[in-house]
């Protein structure tokens, strides 16, 4: 059981903004996901290795050989707040 | 020492460590992995967490963190991979940290300190790697901070202890013989001023007997080992003071003030540790098989618990001049090639714990940028032995050797610093030097044998120093039995 509640809780974590009517439908939505999990669950995986990616890939590297980072100005400009070089963002400390 | 706690309690602390590799490039793209560079010039569309981007694992990460974890004893997962820590802060544009959570490179392994009744073994519970956060300033720009992702990517190992230390002096070796350990893997800079070595600690007391964990406190801006030494000693009173007066620990994150001497709880609204970590699914799982293990574990040097013991056997060393030798690798590297040119091995460790060191300290750099031969130190003790230096002139060819990489010979003849030992020479100060001071004569022939000293010095003087000592000695006692 998913509640209300829980649903905002998420949300404010994740720094969504949810209208009143939109935690109704995403409760309803989750719960639906939820029931669905619950389905799975009681598939017998005794047999089956554990799957942490999709691809049958392991071991993909990248040698340790420096490429060009982008010019300062270039990164700063992405977005529109910044000062000398930085990226400035609201206090986040008092 | 747990003197400062009463009879009641028992202290309990753990501690992670977090460790800058210094890999060229950073962990999951080819930026430059390096320090000081201008804010936001070492970044790209990864690093920045731009959409449609992918990271891939920098190998040379990998490896060392393979070293470390054998270097700590751990064992090594065949089967790793990495988890997404969530969290929302500027310092982290994705807005996860890609960490690793149920599958950590290492496990399981320990670290042996030094305590009172002889060593006790620290375990280490995991080390994990992980990419490291950007770096916010909030004091430049008024209800702003500031935000450079240099140090985004940058790649780091956490490692975490169990719970296993009991004093804030336990918690102090721990982290010395740590951080020797890492110097020795090569694998960082260790250094505590730029980041590339950071501390946090839990804490907690319980009743003496007791097996149950108390509540904890995490101790955070621990900038040098004296700080976590300080902030522990701080919490434990802390602590001490609330759980006699009947009331109960908060769990939380403090802060440890340095200019106040005091931790500080941090009130933030980042304190709701639901990070909801889950496979990251932009990379792919990684297996390391034995064969690279061993590949590993045979490129490692001789780590400082090993060295320190056999210096001790080898070479007849004590605690204390082996436990300074081994402080530094480059040193104890020095020490060993002396002894291949030299049987003197107290005085070439007294020359290396002393001047050496004095130097070293002073200018503060390392061996390496010194141009001192270890043949040269050798020949310098030589010297002294054969009565061609006074001790005292030895330092001052030292000094020289330091400065010019010079060989001591040749400073001695260009200074004109060898002693004279030739009895003709001495002669004629020796005349003068008690033709000079009678009264001291008479009182040295009435058996106060202390006052030679006094000549000696006044002929010392005379010769600017280039006499010997030992010489003048003799030659002033058969003089006045003479006379």
């Amino acid at each position: 059981m998913i509640t209300q509640k829980d649903v905002k809780y998420i949300a404010s974590l994740s720094r969504i903004n949810l209208k009143e009517q939109e935690v109704g439908r995403l409760t309803k939505n989750l719960e639906a996901i939820l029931h669905y999990i619950e389905k799975l669950k009681k598939v017998d995986v005794s047999q089956v290795q554990p799957t942490s990616h999709v691809f049958p890939l392991n071991n993909v590297f990248r040698e340790d050989v420096v490429q060009p980072s982008l010019h300062q100005d270039k990164a700063i400009k992405i977005s529109q707040n910044h000062h000398q070089g930085s990226f400035k963002v609201p206090k986040v400390i008092e | 020492m747990t003197s400062s706690i009463g009879q009641k309690f028992e202290t309990v602390i753990g501690l992670e460590v977090h460790l800058q590799l210094n890999t060229k490039t950073k962990i999951f793209c080819g930026c430059a992995n390096l320090f000081g560079a201008e804010p936001n010039s070492l970044t790209c569309p990864v690093c920045l967490g731009l959409p449609g981007t992918l990271p891939v694992l920098n190998k040379a990460a990998l490896l060392s963190a393979i070293k470390v974890a054998l270097a700590l004893n751990c064992s090594v997962n065949p089967r790793v991979k990495f988890d997404r820590k969530n969290y929302y802060y500027p310092d982290l544009p994705k807005g996860y940290q890609i960490s690793q959570y149920d599958l950590p490179i290492a496990e399981h392994g320990f670290v042996m300190i030094p305590v009172p009744e002889g060593t006790k073994k620290i375990n280490v519970k995991r080390a994990h790697l992980e990419e490291d956060a950007g770096k916010l300033v909030h004091d430049m720009v008024a209800h702003s901070s500031l935000v450079d992702y240099n140090r985004t990517g940058t790649p780091l190992i956490e490692i975490v202890t169990e719970p296993d230390l009991r004093s804030s002096q336990e918690a102090y070796d721990y982290l010395n013989i740590l951080k020797l350990t890492l110097q020795y893997l090569n694998v960082s800079d260790c250094d505590m001023e730029k980041g590339s070595l950071r501390c946090d600690a839990n804490i907690s007391l319980r009743e003496k007997g007791s097996t149950q964990l108390g509540t904890k406190t995490e101790l955070k801006n621990l900038n040098s080992f004296r700080a976590v030494k300080a902030s522990l000693e701080f919490e434990v009173h802390r602590q001490e003071q609330l759980l006699l007066a009947g009331e109960r620990i908060v769990q939380e994150t403090r802060l440890w003030n340095d200019e106040k001497q005091m931790t500080l709880s941090m009130r933030s609204k980042e304190e709701a540790h639901d990070y909801r970590y889950f496979p990251e699914p932009d990379l792919v799982p990684f297996t390391i098989d034995q064969a690279t293990i061993e590949k590993v574990r045979e490129s490692l040097p001789e780590l400082p618990a090993a060295k320190f013991d056999r210096l001790r056997k080898q070479y007849q060393l004590s605690d204390y001049d082996a436990g300074i030798i081994i402080q530094d690798q480059t040193i104890a590297d020095f020490f060993e090639k002396c002894t291949q040119h030299s049987q003197e091995i107290k005085k070439i460790c007294n020359w290396i714990i002393g001047p050496l060191l004095q130097e070293i300290n002073s200018r503060k750099t390392g061996l390496a940028e010194l141009s001192l031969k270890p043949q040269d130190l050798t020949t310098l003790i030589q010297r002294v032995e054969e009565g061609v230096l006074s001790n005292l002139s030895a330092k001052e060819v030292f000094a020289l050797m330091v400065e010019t990489g010079q060989t001591p010979d040749a400073i001695i003849k260009d200074k004109g610093l060898a002693q004279v030992s030739d009895d003709s020479a001495l002669e004629g100060i020796v005349q003068s030097v008690i033709g000079e001071n009678q009264s001291v004569v008479e009182q040295i022939k009435q058996g106060k044998d202390s006052a030679i000293g006094f000549l000696v010095g006044q002929a010392m003087k005379k010769s600017q120093g280039k006499g010997n000592p030992k010489k003048f000695g003799e030659l002033i006692k058969r003089r006045l039995q003479d006379g």
